[in-house]
């Protein structure tokens, strides 16, 4: 079955969407990723979707989802390199992702995921904040 | 009877043709105050070339029928004149008034050359009038057609002058917004900006509303679509240059910018922008 590969770095995992997202793999991912940042006791998410140029409202408000769902684990998630048309899309659509964290690329966002780690490293607080 | 008036007036034009195109101008920089903006020697110039092409089509053409392909060269002067004036802002009954003021010379004339036959008169001045109407109403369908394209290339001159995206500073970019927006403006707006976040890297974009007249719910509603699609491509927004009537106006509307940091003018929301990115501002001290 095909799967989006997580990658771990420090206490970092890392995620990057190289294929046209269906449903099924999104749900996947989901279910991998959590399993994931209990097993690993990770800090951190990274999620880049630099190559991903459809999106809908499912797979938007999944990546929603998964970054409230890393929050529940401890774990803060920044979604970096989403492209112009994919931003324009997901607001059309209503779904800003009020409660995710976002970077221009995989630089800045894994530096936005050390400083709120080096701030505090309470997801929980620097999310609410 | 439709032969023999047609060959009348065109016998009377080659006759008489310098007399009437004397009364012609005379008739019009008497008429049109547009004399002081064309020159009475660019004015013959265009008369005569008028009449001479005239006089051919009438004699090749017995139908009196503007549309076809006798009357093309005269349809082509007409329509380069008409695009001209328009250009010169001249009002659609100026440039017609051109053709119009035809008639009084040409009825002169054709009183002169056949006064006493009050029928045969009668039919010429009926087979004139239908031929400069037509002529008349040609130039003004032109006219208003070149106006239009002006009025939509300035259009869109102004969609493409009005939406700039200037970089402050490094990872710093300012979006001054001119005029109101509406959700084609919001489009192309959004589409610069996240296209020059891309471009630039930049982490924070100001965007300066001085320029816009009023602010409704549908223009807060595009303005905060804009920094939620700037968001999600890691860049902050601060909306600045908010007037005080802009701020009474957004509060009596209900609408909810407490999710945007707000300047009141582009300089505060500058400072609070190189805050962000770590650099400071301080003036030097002269040795």
């Amino acid at each position: 079955m095909e799967r989006i590969p997580i990658l771990k770095m420090n206490e970092f995992l890392l995620v990057s969407i190289q294929v046209d997202m269906h449903d099924r793999l999104a749900m996947t991912l989901q279910d991998d990723l959590t399993d994931r940042i209990v097993r690993d006791r990770a800090r951190g998410v990274l999620i880049d979707i630099s190559s991903l140029e459809i999106v809908d409202s499912f797979i938007g408000r999944m990546i929603g989802n998964i970054a409230a769902m890393s929050r529940v684990l401890d774990a803060e998630t920044v979604v970096v390199g989403m492209r112009p048309a994919v931003a324009i899309t997901l607001v059309e659509l209503g779904l800003a992702l009020p409660g995710v964290r976002t970077s221009l690329n995989v630089d800045k966002g894994m530096e936005l995921l050390r400083s709120s780690l080096a701030r505090g490293g309470n997801g929980h607080r620097d999310a609410g904040r | 009877m439709a032969i023999r008036g047609r060959s009348r007036l065109s016998d009377v034009v080659s006759k008489h043709e310098a007399a009437i195109l004397t009364d012609w101008i005379k008739e019009q920089l008497a008429a049109v105050k547009a004399a002081d903006r064309i020159g009475e020697a660019e004015l013959r110039t265009e008369c005569a070339r008028f009449l001479t092409l005239l006089k051919v089509a009438l004699r090749s053409d017995g139908s009196h029928d503007v549309s076809s392909a006798a009357w093309s060269e005269t349809r082509e002067l007409l329509g380069e004149l008409s695009r001209s004036r328009a250009r010169a802002g001249y009002s659609p009954s100026e440039t017609a008034a051109f053709v119009l003021s035809l008639k009084r010379p040409l009825f002169d004339r054709l009183r002169g050359e056949i006064g006493g036959d009050a029928d045969a008169l009668a039919d010429e001045v009926w087979q004139t009038t239908l031929v400069l109407d037509r002529l008349a109403l040609f130039t003004t369908e032109l006219h208003q057609k070149s106006r239009d394209e002006i009025i939509l290339r300035q259009q869109q001159d102004m969609l493409e002058l009005s939406t700039p995206v200037v970089q402050l500073w490094e990872s710093i970019l300012a979006l001054p917004l001119i005029g109101t927006l509406d959700s084609a403006r919001t489009q192309v707006v959004m589409e610069n900006l996240l296209q020059r976040i891309v471009e630039t890297g930049a982490s924070i974009a100001i965007i300066d509303i001085t320029g816009v007249p009023t602010v409704d719910t549908l223009v807060a509603q595009h303005l905060l679509k804009t920094v939620a699609a700037a968001r999600l491509m890691g860049a902050d927004c601060i909306i600045s240059g908010i007037r005080p009537q802009i701020a009474q106006t957004i509060v009596h509307l209900g609408v909810e910018l407490s999710s945007v940091i707000t300047k009141a003018t582009l300089a505060d929301a500058f400072v609070i922008a190189l805050q962000r990115t770590g650099a400071t501002i301080g003036r030097a001290t002269k040795a």
